[in-house]
């Protein structure tokens, strides 16, 4: 990583209409640097569809194709279709999704379009609930998390879906994770997806200050906890098995990251206990499922 | 060259002659050989085009209009409970103007599980702004798919081809494929106005304030009105290439008619066999075929049934709470015009049942023998008690 220098040119410009300290604004700006200008969006229902500006405005220099909330994966699988057929090989098909409309509604044409190993490259930028709706939960909202729909007293009692182990059962040729707080991570797992044939699907950990009830220049160190704590370890999957760890976390403390953020504010000594021994070990599974890859 | 094929297959065919490029596509009884074909079409290298297999009709659609919107020509066919599944894309596809070309074969939706014809599933789609065309017979299901492309490009707009299950869908007639080289000078390739571009990049679909979504609405209303004429015009350049003319509607020994049925799709054909032995009695009967449903033809209908004594609307559909769909939309054509007839409006063949011509003289009878409509639906050939239209004993009929 030493060497690697983030790409100067934006693709996304000034005047966008995101919340200060939004993981997702800043995903697609990365997102955009990385894949460059012969990129295509497709974006379903979902905080970017208010991000981007409202008609006649577009807060990106790429073509942008706003669709139905659970379409990003079928709009994406045709609109990859009809380039090929006009022999623009060179476009790169981006889906950028959010949590709902990838892990929800969305999951089905996502499975659909994974198996069928649709050519593009697919995001989720996941802020872990409902949020352009007003903070609901979602199957990736958090065990523990206060959210508008599990409010005080029912706080979320189900862990959040495992979306990487999902799409890579589909033995697709890529999956990761990535964390808006690694940009350097970010923008190689993108670039090395964009030279990748087949369905690319890159979880991207976004922090929502609104939703998760933090400062909003606390995303940053929040998203960058998430790693650190193991909650959300950078890693990738190739060809649904060959797992590589991407950055050998500090191993901090799991109540390190809950207690900054207001949405965890229910959780107890116990809880903090009961996650921790989960997240440790998730961590061993991870462990040795990369050192399988190697072997 | 002629071809005996069934009208799915007819389907496949004009949309192969139409060339095709992104085909999008979910299997349903009785939709399937549709897809099939074209299947087998791509593998044997008879059409080159990308058949993307999706797993849902709203996938489908989905895909459609990503290939739309990309540039290419998009085709999708389905049914019944598929389009229903679609029904929120088939307004995307049509507020992103974007000339997508679907074949639904008509059937009833569930409960309980029906495979048979009935035209309810596409004419609940009637608001999501599609063009919808109504075919009788197989050659007309292979002519209007390969139109419904120029009329869909020509606007900007998507236009549904509709077709009966089984009385079409699976029956075998005599189709007459035009050649290739006909169709290329007649449907030449899509030239989008426009389409996702990395040379001239926007946004579609963005979020759109009340200052601009009321015109965006009104465009594609203004597009609507245009399409009459558009559907004409592509008709008759159809007929001048290859010998076979379309409307909007099509008319049958209405010039002194005083009693006239309008039909639409197969039943259409049972009734002009009826018309032709009535007519033979020396009764003064017409038939009216109504063949595009949207936009609704309303000054050809007033024209046609201008001065006509009685009309009988057949439906093979129900809008629960209302009417057949058709007589209620004749209906509001013909509201506050002087020379209006008198309406007469049946329900019939629900479900598939069939509509025979013993049905239609039924239907006949009724309108003869009632000076005015007695109910504001007859149910012909009803088996239960409740409201029962039967024909008058006196009528001599069969």
């Amino acid at each position: 990583m030493k060497n690697f220098v983030i790409p100067e040119t934006d693709y996304m410009v000034p005047g966008h209409l995101a919340c200060p300290g939004c993981g997702a604004s800043l995903g697609m700006r990365f997102a955009l640097k990385a894949l460059g200008e012969k990129t295509m969006v497709v974006v379903p229902a979902c905080c970017w569809s208010i991000i981007a500006g409202p008609f006649p405005y577009s807060a990106v220099k790429v073509p942008l194709f706003h669709t139905a909330f659970e379409t990003a994966a079928s709009v994406a699988s045709g609109l990859r279709a009809a380039l090929d057929m006009q022999g623009q090989d060179d476009v790169t098909v981006m889906a950028w999704a959010g949590d709902g409309g990838t892990f929800d509604i969305g999951l089905q044409a996502l499975s659909g379009a994974a198996e069928r190993n649709e050519d593009f490259i697919y995001v989720c930028y996941d802020n872990e609930a409902y949020m352009n709706t007003g903070i609901q939960r979602s199957s990736a909202t958090p065990e523990g998390a206060w959210t508008t729909t599990t409010p005080e007293g029912h706080v979320k009692d189900r862990p959040k879906k495992n979306i990487v182990d999902i799409l890579a059962a589909h033995r697709i040729p890529y999956v990761a994770t990535a964390s808006v707080a690694y940009p350097h991570d970010f923008i190689r797992k993108l670039q090395k997806a964009q030279s990748m044939h087949g369905t690319r699907f890159i979880h991207l950990l976004s922090p929502c200050p609104p939703g998760w009830k933090i400062p909003s220049d606390d995303s940053i160190e929040i998203a960058r906890l998430a790693v650190q704590t193991k909650l959300f370890p950078l890693y990738e999957i190739e060809d649904g098995e060959k797992v590589t760890i991407n950055l050998e976390p500090d191993g901090l403390p799991v109540r390190h990251y809950f207690e900054k953020q207001g949405r965890f504010r229910y959780l107890t000594d116990a809880d903090y206990e009961r996650i921790q021994r989960d997240v440790d070990h998730r961590w061993e599974i991870l462990k040795r499922k990369a050192e399988w890859a190697k072997e | 060259m002629k071809k005996v094929m069934m009208g799915n297959h007819a389907v496949s065919y004009g949309a192969r002659l139409s060339r095709v490029q992104v085909i999008s596509a979910y299997p349903i009884t009785p939709q399937t050989q549709i897809v099939e074909e074209l299947s087998e079409l791509c593998a044997r290298g008879e059409l080159e085009a990308k058949f993307i297999k999706v797993e849902s009709e709203h996938s489908a659609m989905a895909a459609c209009i990503g290939a739309s919107a990309g540039g290419a020509r998009a085709f999708t066919a389905t049914s019944s409970q598929g389009l229903a599944l679609m029904h929120e894309l088939l307004h995307w596809a049509a507020g992103a103007r974007l000339p997508i070309v679907l074949a639904n074969v008509n059937r009833a939706m569930g409960p309980g599980w029906s495979i048979w014809s009935e035209q309810t599933d596409s004419l609940a789609q009637r608001d999501t702004g599609w063009l919808q065309i109504y075919c009788e017979s197989n050659q007309e299901v292979l002519d209007t798919t390969i139109q419904a492309f120029k009329i869909a490009e020509t606007l900007s707009l998507p236009v549904m081809v509709i077709l009966d299950a089984f009385f079409l869908s699976h029956t075998y007639e005599p189709v007459d494929i035009p050649d290739q080289r006909g169709i290329d000078r007649f449907l030449p390739p899509f030239q989008p106005k426009v389409k996702m571009d990395i040379r001239d990049p926007h946004a579609f679909g963005a979020l759109v304030t009340p200052e601009h979504y009321y015109e965006f609405r009104y465009n594609i209303q203004k597009a609507f009105e245009r399409a009459t004429g558009v559907i004409e015009e592509v008709g008759r350049e159809f007929g001048e290439h290859f010998g076979r003319y379309y409307g909007l509607l099509e008319e049958y020994e209405m010039d002194d008619a005083e009693i006239v049925l309008v039909t639409s799709s197969t039943i259409t054909s049972t009734a002009r066999a009826v018309v032709r032995e009535r007519r033979a009695r020396g009764e003064k009967i017409g038939l009216l075929k109504v063949r595009v449903f949207r936009p609704f033809p309303f000054a050809a209908i007033r024209q046609a049934l201008s001065g006509v004594r009685k009309a009988a609307v057949i439906d093979r559909n129900i809008s629960f709470g209302h009417h057949g769909i058709f007589f209620s939309e004749i209906k509001s054509a013909l509201y506050g015009q002087p020379d209006a007839p008198r309406l007469f409006g049946f329900i019939a063949g629900l479900g598939g049942r069939d509509v025979t011509p013993e049905t239609i003289h039924d239907i006949i009878d009724i309108t003869q023998h009632e000076s005015k409509p007695q109910q504001d639906i007859y149910w012909i050939g009803l088996k239960s008690a409740g409201q029962k239209a039967t024909a008058p004993k006196t009528a001599a009929v069969k």
